[in-house]
């Protein structure tokens, strides 16, 4: 029956209707977080960049050539990944591709000898490696959305002790940075020993500085933070690239139901129509019988 | 002249204006900067950082640890946790003193534990004073 077909199809219609409603719905809470994430990646930037100005004016000074996050390991015996993905999917390729490059680094790193340590940001890199059995040393939940410094914080003690301690001689840190809205790569990065930021002979600031308490120390307080910092940073970065993604994969999910629904009820038209068709062809067909008789 | 001072935070900048003096405690003691302050880099303690604006009230705020720095008459002052005195709430800066001491009594014989609860209790009652003025 030919009416039977046309149901089925106001049903789909309905149902692809209601999809798209959601999907857009998520595409504009994205973008509205997008700029959100954006701003506050701005604000962090003072921050960062006046601690890396003090470091460099230290470091002119001599201060902690000796520091053990500057230590540069002989032999790379073992390398830690961060990894920071989201905690939420339906943001197209956006966690598959940081994961895909965090393994790729990683199976490298072991196939070359050297021992592995993940740290683990957001639900989709701890299941995904919890589900291939590795062997995960920190993961951290429900922080990538909107990361706080106190999140960054958080994650960077354990891996500054871990470093420090020689637990660790190299730390990565895989995340996708956020180049525009259009627009984001996953990098590698090398995230500690900490590259030398002195840049000596420099020249421009190497007025005499008073310093309180020594540099050195100063030196040993402030590389901590300037780590947090830093991680904190591509934790920001990282969370505008995830709502960027999540915008675009709703925005064509958006997109394809829409070409769905337009399919859906042209076939639904012609249903109805091919029902209306043969009804008055029945009774047209009935009648002429009747005058015939 | 007056100097040009900036209270940042990681994740914003709390203030950002001109000064007649900044007065802050580093971890050797209190020191204030006018302009023609030699160049100077510091540790801060936990202490109150006042800035004496050059126009309206001052500007005061607790600052557990974090740094300063001090060039060409411009003050900047990083820390990663601040807080502005205006943003402090009086009832609940005392409640949070009140929780501090009592986790200080709590703390064994650890002495990292218990130089972390001493920190604790000494932040608390900074924010504590700062707030009732």
């Amino acid at each position: 029956m030919a009416g039977g077909q046309e149901k089925a199809l106001k049903r789909r219609v309905k149902s692809v209707q209601s999809t798209k409603k959601i999907t857009r719905a998520m595409e504009l809470i994205a973008a509205t977080k997008v700029v959100k994430a954006q701003q506050r990646a701005m604000a962090a930037r003072p921050y960062a960049e006046q601690i890396t100005e003090v470091i460099q004016h230290l470091s002119a000074a001599g201060a902690g050539k000796e520091h053990p996050l500057l230590r540069q390991a002989d032999s790379v015996d073992k390398v830690a990944f961060i990894v920071i993905t989201s905690d939420r999917g339906l943001a197209g390729a956006y966690n598959t591709s940081v994961i895909r490059a965090a393994e790729r680094d990683l199976q490298g790193e072991m196939s070359e000898g050297a021992d592995y340590s993940l740290v683990l940001i957001g639900k989709k890199a701890a299941s995904y490696f919890t589900f291939r059995n590795y062997r995960i040393d920190a993961s951290f939940t429900d922080m990538s959305d909107t990361p706080t410094y106190e999140d960054a914080r958080q994650v960077a003690e354990g891996i500054i002790d871990a470093f420090v301690d020689g637990d660790v001689d190299q730390v990565r840190l895989v995340y996708t940075r956020f180049l525009s809205a259009a627009s984001q790569r996953v990098v590698v990065r090398r995230f500690m020993p900490l590259q030398a930021v002195a840049d000596e002979g420099e020249g421009e600031h190497t007025a005499d500085y008073e310093y309180e308490p020594s540099p050195g120390e100063i030196f040993d307080r402030l590389l901590p933070r300037y780590v947090e910092a830093r991680l904190f940073a591509a934790m920001l970065d990282a969370a505008a690239s995830e709502h960027a993604a999540r915008q675009r994969a709703m925005k064509s999910a958006t997109d394809n139901a829409e070409e769905l629904e337009t399919e859906l009820s042209r076939a639904l038209n012609r249903a109805r129509q091919g029902t209306i068709t043969s009804e008055i062809m029945e009774i047209a067909g009935g009648a002429e019988a009747m005058s015939n008789s | 002249m007056t100097l040009h001072v900036e209270l940042v935070a990681p994740e914003k900048i709390l203030h950002s204006g001109e000064a007649d003096m900044v007065i802050a405690r580093t971890t050797d003691g209190e020191i204030a900067f006018m302009t023609g302050h030699a160049p100077f880099i510091g540790s801060l303690g936990i202490g109150a950082v006042t800035i004496r604006a050059s126009e309206g009230d001052d500007v005061v705020a607790a600052v557990h640890a974090g740094f300063v720095e001090v060039t060409d008459d411009r003050v900047t002052i990083l820390s990663d946790v601040a807080e502005l005195v205006d943003d402090i709430d009086a009832s609940r800066a005392q409640r949070a003193l009140e929780r501090a001491e009592e986790a200080r009594g709590g703390v064994g014989d650890d002495e990292e534990a218990q130089q972390q609860a001493d920190a604790a209790v000494r932040r608390a009652r900074l924010r504590v004073e700062l707030a009732e003025g």
